[in-house]
């Protein structure tokens, strides 16, 4: 599996990339893997904040819909639109175009997230 | 639930072909092996392999078997010739279901019965009650082989590992077969709307089956498939999954399968009087087909529906169609159903989907 060095993770499969002012946040490779073919994803509206742990969205493939939730507190300010027409994004590139959400971090703090190795290793249990 | 987890004896050959496995109904079954979507596509435009060794095969037989039968199942046993099968139900007395399954006839005193997994240890039960002298049932959980080839080119592929000189059976009926060595039922039969085939037999002899049909169905297209494109398959077929779409609560005429009660014969089954008077009279309840438009959040089983903004009842089964790009669902709604067409909603994490009426068959000319 796949797993970048430069992105930190959530225990629930999700991934934030941190720049300047923002993070992205999308679904990991394994993520991808398990849902199989994406067939529609419901994506969180600009100006809505979230904590945490929240679930603020939810991809769905033909077998199940599946919650997807915020690796960190802040407010969103912009969706993937690409995705609503190519949700199959997220299954070919999902730490690039594939990525579901902007948001404006409430806070700097990571610590409650895993560096790349540490993700990788939950996987192998 | 915490039933034991059984391994499928056809186990080694998926994990081999790097399937994923799921627990259902007690069974450690593959779930997909290339891929849903791929799988799916396979079935429809040419062939796909599916493993049904959890699926219950009880062999009934004996004198009295037909009488037995008759006053258990809601189709009429006595209706099928040597060779024929038919879908029937096990009913409750309420007329709910306790299983849907389909019955063949192998002989004079001779049946077969292919149920689900989650009933089998009940079906079971059931029949116990019923052995004598003249009604010997066999077959337990894990001492069988089933799979199902099915799609257009399914045929072809069956017949190059016939035997030569044997023929292929009709629709609907049942032919018992040396294949690999072994014996085998083979009946065209199946749960994905498409031309195809149940292959019954033991447990030596099963994987031998599987992998000759998937070497031989490979130039035309064949993949093997997972319990998602068999989901999907038969929920385009409308055909309807118990647990969901039937149930103990659930009665077959209000699944809209009624025409698969007989109650035109003298002898009295399980529930006989509710199902008499909901297929005369109707039910309080039926079931719909439901269609969304392309783009929008897939109905799923437990959503509820609404019609002129009121409840009328809740999805059974929903997906997102591989074949058709929209939604489709069956919905258990009050009687009378708002009809062919008309404006419907479903809710989805709070939100009101546009929907509306269809047919429950969603793939037409199958």
């Amino acid at each position: 599996m796949n797993t970048p060095e430069d992105l930190h993770y959530a225990k629930t499969h999700e991934w934030v990339r941190l720049e300047k002012d923002h993070g992205t946040v999308g679904i990991t490779d394994h993520a991808q893997t398990e849902l199989s073919d994406v067939v529609f994803v419901d994506l969180p509206k600009p100006g809505r904040k979230v904590n945490a742990g929240d679930v603020i969205a939810t991809v769905e493939s033909v077998k199940a819909a599946s919650d997807i939730y915020a690796p960190i507190a802040g407010e969103v300010t912009e969706a993937n639109t690409a995705l609503s027409a190519d949700p199959g994004l997220i299954n070919r590139e999902p730490y690039a175009q594939g990525w579901l959400f902007r948001l404006k971090p409430a806070s700097a703090a990571t610590d409650h997230l895993l560096s790349a190795s540490q993700y990788a290793a939950t996987l192998k249990k | 639930m915490s039933e034991p987890v059984a391994q499928s004896p056809l186990a080694e050959c998926h994990l081999a072909a790097g399937a994923r496995m799921i627990p259902f109904a007690g069974w450690n079954l593959p779930v997909q092996f290339s891929g849903l979507l791929q799988e799916h596509q396979a079935t429809r435009q040419a062939a796909g392999l599916f493993d049904i060794s959890h699926m219950g095969q009880i062999r009934a037989t004996g004198p009295g078997i037909l009488a037995c039968l008759e006053g258990l199942l809601a189709n009429d046993p006595a209706k099928l010739t040597e060779g024929e099968g038919h879908y029937s139900f096990l009913p409750n007395e309420h007329g709910g279901v306790i299983d849907d399954l389909f019955l063949y006839r192998l002989g004079p005193e001779e049946f077969f019965l292919v149920v689900n997994a989650s009933r089998h240890r009940e079906m079971q039960d059931v029949l116990k009650k019923k052995e004598g002298p003249g009604a010997r049932f066999v077959g337990s959980p894990g001492s069988t082989v089933g799979m199902a080839l099915q799609g257009p080119k399914a045929a072809a592929v069956l017949a190059k590992i016939m035997p030569a000189g044997s023929t292929l059976p009709e629709r609907n009926r049942i032919v018992r077969v040396k294949l690999e060595g072994g014996d085998a039922l083979v009946a065209r039969t199946g749960y994905t709307g498409e031309d195809g085939f149940e292959i019954f037999t033991d447990l030596k002899t099963g994987p031998k089956i599987w992998s000759r049909l998937l070497e031989a169905g490979k130039p035309a297209g064949l993949l093997p498939c997972g319990l998602g494109a068999r989901d999907s398959l038969r929920l385009e077929a409308g055909l309807p999954l118990n647990g969901q779409d039937l149930s103990y609560e659930i009665t077959p005429v209000e699944a809209g399968m009624g025409f698969f009660i007989d109650i035109q014969r003298p002898r009295s089954f399980p529930g006989r009087s509710t199902l008499e008077n909901q297929k005369k009279n109707g039910s309080p309840r039926a079931t719909i087909g439901l269609v969304s438009e392309p783009g929008q959040a897939p109905p799923r089983h437990g959503y509820p529906v609404f019609h002129d903004g009121k409840k009328i009842g809740e999805i059974t089964s929903g997906l997102p169609s591989p074949t058709l790009g929209y939604g489709i669902a069956l919905a258990l709604v009050g009687s009378p159903a708002p009809a062919l067409g008309q404006p419907l909603e479903f809710e989805v994490r709070g939100r009101r989907v546009p929907a509306k009426v269809s047919k429950r068959k969603f793939l037409q000319n199958r």
